[in-house]
C-alpha cells in the first residue's frame, strides 16, 4: 500500500477524513473504489484495541531534577508519567465534562459549601493494599498543609476540612465553589497510600501502570498493573516508557527511525516538515493554553485604561496564528477563555486589528515615547518573533515598542509578574472559574496584570457560589467583557497541542485538556499488531 | 624510580590538590552570585509566596556564607555530598551513574580517537606535504571545524533515520547488555571521535616533525633506518610529552565538554545533569558536579605532567 494511502485510510479511522473524501484521494491517486474500500475497511479493524508490546513516548519537560512526589511536579514528563500511574477522584473528559475515577459520585448542598465524594471501593494500590477514604483524606491533608511545598496548594486553600464519613469523604469549603469537582482532576491531587505522607516519592497508585524503572531525566518505565479496577478500559499495551528527549530535532529523529511511537511538542515551526514523512501522523487539537501580553493595571503608564486599548488595539491576532503559530491555534480576545472552557458564551465580539482605534485610543492616553515590552525565548515558543510582529503592528499606529530581551535563566524569577509589561503564557486551566481565579481576581498571587476590579471579583464569587448553570454563563459572560475592555492582558492567540504519532498508535483520542491526548495518551493507545 | 623523579611526582599531586582546594572555594562563590533565588527556581511559575517560604526555611537558606562552605567541605571529605535539593535524591549515588555514563562515553571516544589520531599523525609526518598529509589533514580539519551539533544531526539524519543502523537516541541503563550499549553510543563516539581527532593528529605531526630536525634523526636515516623505523624508534619516544599533553586535553574535553552531544543523542551523562541542575539552581549538585569536573582535569593534567617527567631522560638519570 501506499504511504499516502496508508495515511489516508488511518486518517479515515480516525475520524479525521470521511469515506467520501478519502474515496475521492484515492481515486486521484489510481486506485479502484473497491480496492479502496477494502483498504479502509481493513484500517478500521486494525482500531480495535490490542494488547501487549512497549508503547513508547519521546517527550519534552523532564529534567533529572524531577521526582515521583506528585506535589513537587511541575513539567511533563513526571506529570504526564503521573497519569499513567496514578489517578485522583475525578477525571475531566474531552468534552470537557467530569468523568467518576476513584469517586462513584458526588453532590453538594445547596450553598454548593459541603460536598460529598462517595470513594469507589474494590479499588487496589499497587503495593496491595485496598485504598480506603481514609487514604483520600490523607491525601488531601498533605497538599493542604500550609508547610506542604505542593503545587496544589492554591487549590486546596479554599477548603475548610476534610473529613471521612463512611464510605463517602466530604469536604467543607470556606466560601461556595460550585467548581470544586473540578479541582479534583488537578494532577498533584492523585491518591497516595496513606496520602504519600511517610514517603511521598514511593510512586505508589492505583493507575493501570505501575512504576519499575524511574531514572529523572532519562527514562521512565510502567509495567501493566494486572488488578488495576478500570480493566480494559485503560492499559492495553503491556510495558509503557517515557523517553526525556528535550531536543526538538532528536524528538522528531526517535519518532521517525521507530524508537518511540508518539512524540510531544511538534514546533508549529516544522510542523509541515514533519507532517509530509511517511507513517507520521500530527495529532494536533484546540486547547485552552494561550499565549499573553501582560500590562500591569497599576503601574504607570499602563494604569491608563486608553493606553492599554490603544495596545490592544494595535495587536494584529491574525497574523500572529498566521506567523507565529504556522496556524496551529486560534485568535484570542483578550480575555483567558476561549470555546474549550465549559459555559463560554460566543456571542462576544472579537476584537480585530484597528490601527486608527489604536491611534485614536494611544492620543487620548498623552502618553509619549516608547513603550518598553520584555521579553524571552522562554516565555512561549517564538516570543522573540512574537514582539517584533508587535512592534510593526504597532508603528502602523504611531506606538514605539521597545523591546528587550532578557536571558531566559531567570526570566520566570525576575521579569514575569514583576515588570510592568511582559510576554508570558499560561497553560489554562479546566474551567472558567478556576482560570480567572488563578490570574485575575484581585488576591490571587498570580495576578500578574494587577488587576483590580471590584466589580469582577464580586461576579466571580457570586459566580462561584451559583449552581444555576444558564445564571453562571451570563455572570461569565459579563466577566470576560470586563477583562477584555478593562484587562491589562491582551491575548493575541491561543496555541494548539500538537502531537505526533508513528503509524503503530492506535486509539489516539483528541482532548484539547493537555498534550498528549490529555495526558492518558499512553494509557489510551495501543500498538498496532 | 630516583628521588628526583619522585619529588617532581610528589610536588604535582600537592600542587593538585592544592589547586583543587582553590577551585572549591571558587565554585562556591561562583555559586552564591547566580541570579535568583534556589527556592523560587524549583517551584517555578507556580510558586506560592507561602510555599516559597517553607521551602526556603527548610534549606537554611539564611545561614551566612562561610558556614555553609566549610559544612560542604566537610562534608565532601568524608565522602558525603548532600542531598539534591530539587528531589531530595542522594547527589553521590545518582552522580556516580551519571560520571560513570560519561567516563564510558568518554573512553570509547578515546579508544577510538587516540589511536586513530597518532596514527594518522604518524603516516602524515611519514608523507609529509605530500597528498596523503593533505588529504589527512585537511578532513581532520574539516570535521573539527564542523559544529558537533551539525555533525551530530547529519549523522542522525542519514545513518539512524535512513539507513537505520543505530539508534538515535543513545539512553543506556544499568544492566544493558554490552553490545546493545555499544551500538547505543555508536553515532555519539563518531560525533566525539570527529571533534578531537585533528587537534591530537596535528600536534602529533608537529611534535613529531620538531624532532625530526635534530641531529641524531639525521645519524638514524644515515645509518639506513626506513622512514617509518625512524618514526617511532627515535623520533616518537622523543615527542612523548607534548603528544600526552594534547591527548589529555583532549580527554578532558570528552568528560567535562560534551553536554551538546548528550543533549543531541539523549545521552545520561554529567553535562546534562548539571544543566539541569543548574536551571534548576540546585547548588549543591551544581557545587558537586563543578568538582569532579575541576578534579577530573587536574588529575589528566598531572597524568600529563607525570609522563612527561618520566619520558625525560635527563631527569630519570640525573648527574
Amino acid at each position: 500500500m501506499s504511504n499516502e494511502l496508508d495515511y489516508l485510510s488511518r486518517r479515515v479511522a480516525l475520524g479525521k477524513l470521511s469515506r467520501r473524501d478519502f474515496l475521492g484521494r484515492a481515486a486521484a491517486l489510481g486506485v479502484t473504489t473497491v480496492f479502496a474500500n477494502s483498504l479502509l475497511s481493513s484500517a478500521a479493524l486494525a482500531e480495535g484495541p490490542v494488547k501487549g508490546g512497549t508503547l513508547k513516548a519521546g517527550m519534552q519537560g523532564g529534567a533529572s531534577t524531577d521526582s515521583l512526589d506528585p506535589a513537587t511536579w511541575q513539567s511533563q514528563v513526571p506529570y504526564k508519567f503521573g497519569r499513567q500511574w496514578g489517578e485522583q477522584l475525578v477525571e475531566i473528559q474531552p468534552d470537557g465534562k467530569l468523568n467518576p475515577k476513584l469517586a462513584t459520585e458526588w453532590g453538594s448542598s445547596d450553598d454548593a459549601k459541603v460536598w460529598t465524594f462517595k470513594i469507589r471501593k474494590g479499588v487496589q494500590f499497587h503495593d496491595g493494599k485496598e485504598m480506603t477514604p481514609d487514604d483520600v483524606v490523607a491525601t488531601m491533608e498533605r497538599h493542604s498543609d500550609a508547610n506542604s511545598k505542593s503545587g496544589a496548594l492554591g487549590v486546596m486553600g479554599g477548603i475548610e476540612s476534610v473529613k471521612k464519613d463512611g464510605d463517602t469523604v466530604i469536604f467543607t469549603l470556606k466560601e461556595a465553589n460550585a467548581d470544586l469537582p473540578f479541582l479534583m482532576d488537578d494532577y498533584h491531587l492523585m491518591i497516595q497510600p496513606g496520602g504519600g505522607k511517610d514517603k511521598p516519592t514511593a510512586g505508589i497508585g492505583t493507575g493501570p501502570y505501575k512504576v519499575v524503572t524511574d531514572e529523572p531525566g532519562v527514562r521512565h518505565i510502567g509495567t501493566k498493573f494486572p488488578n488495576y479496577w478500570d480493566g480494559d478500559k485503560r492499559g492495553h499495551a503491556e510495558q509503557i516508557e517515557i523517553i526525556v528527549i528535550n531536543d526538538a530535532t532528536a524528538r522528531t529523529a526517535a519518532l521517525q527511525s521507530g524508537q518511540v511511537h508518539m512524540i510531544n511538542r511538534v514546533e508549529p515551526k516544522i510542523v509541515d516538515l514533519v507532517k509530509r514523512v511517511p507513517g507520521v501522523t500530527i495529532q494536533n487539537v484546540a486547547g485552552k493554553g494561550h499565549y499573553v501580553f501582560i500590562a500591569h493595571c497599576n503601574t504607570a503608564p499602563f494604569d491608563n485604561m486608553d493606553l492599554r486599548l490603544a495596545l490592544k488595539y494595535a495587536m494584529n491576532r491574525e497574523e500572529m496564528v498566521k506567523t507565529i503559530l504556522r496556524g496551529y491555534g486560534s485568535v484570542g480576545n483578550d480575555t483567558p477563555i476561549n470555546k474549550a472552557y465549559p459555559l463560554f458564551s460566543d456571542d462576544i465580539e472579537q476584537r480585530k486589528y484597528d490601527p486608527d482605534k489604536a491611534a485614536f485610543h494611544y492620543k487620548k492616553s498623552g502618553h509619549d515615547g516608547a513603550v518598553l515590552l520584555r521579553t524571552s525565548d522562554v516565555a512561549f515558543p517564538g516570543a522573540i518573533d512574537a514582539a517584533q510582529l508587535y512592534q510593526q503592528s504597532a508603528a502602523k499606529a504611531g506606538i514605539t515598542i521597545e523591546v528587550k530581551r532578557e536571558p531566559g535563566d531567570g526570566y520566570w524569577s525576575q521579569v514575569w509578574n514583576k515588570q510592568p509589561f511582559s510576554e508570558s503564557y499560561w497553560g489554562g486551566r479546566p474551567t472558567q472559574d478556576q482560570m480567572f481565579s488563578t490570574a485575575y481576581y484581585s488576591k490571587a498571587d498570580w495576578n500578574d496584570t494587577r488587576f483590580f476590579n471590584e466589580k469582577f471579583d464580586k461576579l466571580l464569587l457570586q459566580a462561584r457560589g451559583e449552581l444555576d448553570e444558564a445564571k453562571r454563563k451570563a455572570m461569565y459572560r459579563d466577566m470576560n467583557v470586563i477583562v477584555r475592555d478593562e484587562g491589562g492582558v491582551i491575548v493575541p492567540m491561543f496555541n494548539d497541542f500538537i502531537d505526533a504519532t508513528s503509524k503503530k498508535v492506535g486509539g489516539w483520542v483528541p482532548d484539547g485538556n493537555q498534550e498528549m491526548s490529555g495526558g492518558y495518551a499512553l494509557s489510551r493507545c495501543w500498538l498496532i499488531a | 624510580m630516583s628521588t628526583p623523579v619522585l619529588k617532581l611526582v610528589a610536588q604535582r599531586i600537592a600542587m593538585g590538590v592544592l589547586l583543587l582546594l582553590a577551585v572549591s572555594v571558587l565554585i562556591f562563590v561562583g555559586t552564591q552570585i547566580l541570579p535568583g533565588d534556589v527556592a523560587q527556581s524549583i517551584l517555578g511559575q507556580s510558586a506560592t509566596p507561602q510555599a516559597l517560604e517553607n521551602l526556603r526555611r527548610d534549606m537554611g537558606l539564611n545561614d551566612p556564607a562561610y558556614i555553609r562552605y566549610f559544612r560542604w567541605l566537610g562534608g565532601i571529605l568524608t565522602g558525603n555530598l548532600g542531598t539534591a535539593l530539587s528531589s531530595g535524591q542522594d547527589i553521590a549515588t545518582s552522580l556516580k551513574d551519571r560520571l560513570w555514563n560519561t567516563l564510558f562515553l568518554a573512553s570509547a571516544a578515546a579508544v577510538v580517537s587516540v589511536p586513530l589520531a597518532i596514527g594518522l599523525g604518524l603516516l602524515a609526518v611519514r608523507y609529509r606535504n605530500g597528498p596523503v598529509d593533505k588529504i589527512i589533514s585537511g578532513l581532520g580539519l574539516a570535521s573539527t571545524s564542523l559544529p558537533e551539533f551539525f555533525t551530530g544531526y547529519l549523522l542522525i539524519y542519514f545513518v539512524a533515520v535512513q539507513l537505520q543502523w543505530f539508534p538515535s537516541v543513545s539512553t543506556v541503563y544499568e544492566g544493558m547488555p554490552f553490545g546493545e550499549r555499544l551500538s547505543a553510543i555508536a553515532l555519539p563516539v563518531t560525533v566525539l571521535t570527529l571533534v578531537v581527532l585533528a587537534h591530537m593528529m596535528r600536534m602529533t605531526r608537529a611534535a613529531i616533525l620538531n624532532v625530526m630536525q635534530s641531529a641524531y634523526i639525521e645519524t638514524a636515516e644515515l645509518k639506513g633506518l626506513t622512514p617509518l623505523q625512524i618514526i617511532t624508534r627515535h623520533a616518537f619516544p622523543n615527542a612523548i610529552a607534548p603528544i600526552v599533553n594534547v591527548v589529555m586535553l583532549n580527554l578532558a574535553f570528552l568528560i567535562v565538554g560534551v553536554v551538546v552531544v548528550e543533549v543531541i543523542f539523549v545521552y545520561p551523562g554529567m553535562g546534562q545533569y548539571l544543566v539541569d541542575h543548574v536551571a534548576k539552581r540546585d547548588v549543591p549538585v551544581v557545587q558537586a558536579c563543578g568538582l569532579v569536573f575541576a578534579a577530573v582535569y587536574i588529575s589528566l593534567n598531572i597524568v600529563a605532567d607525570i609522563v612527561a617527567i618520566v619520558s625525560n631522560p635527563r631527569l630519570r638519570h640525573p648527574k
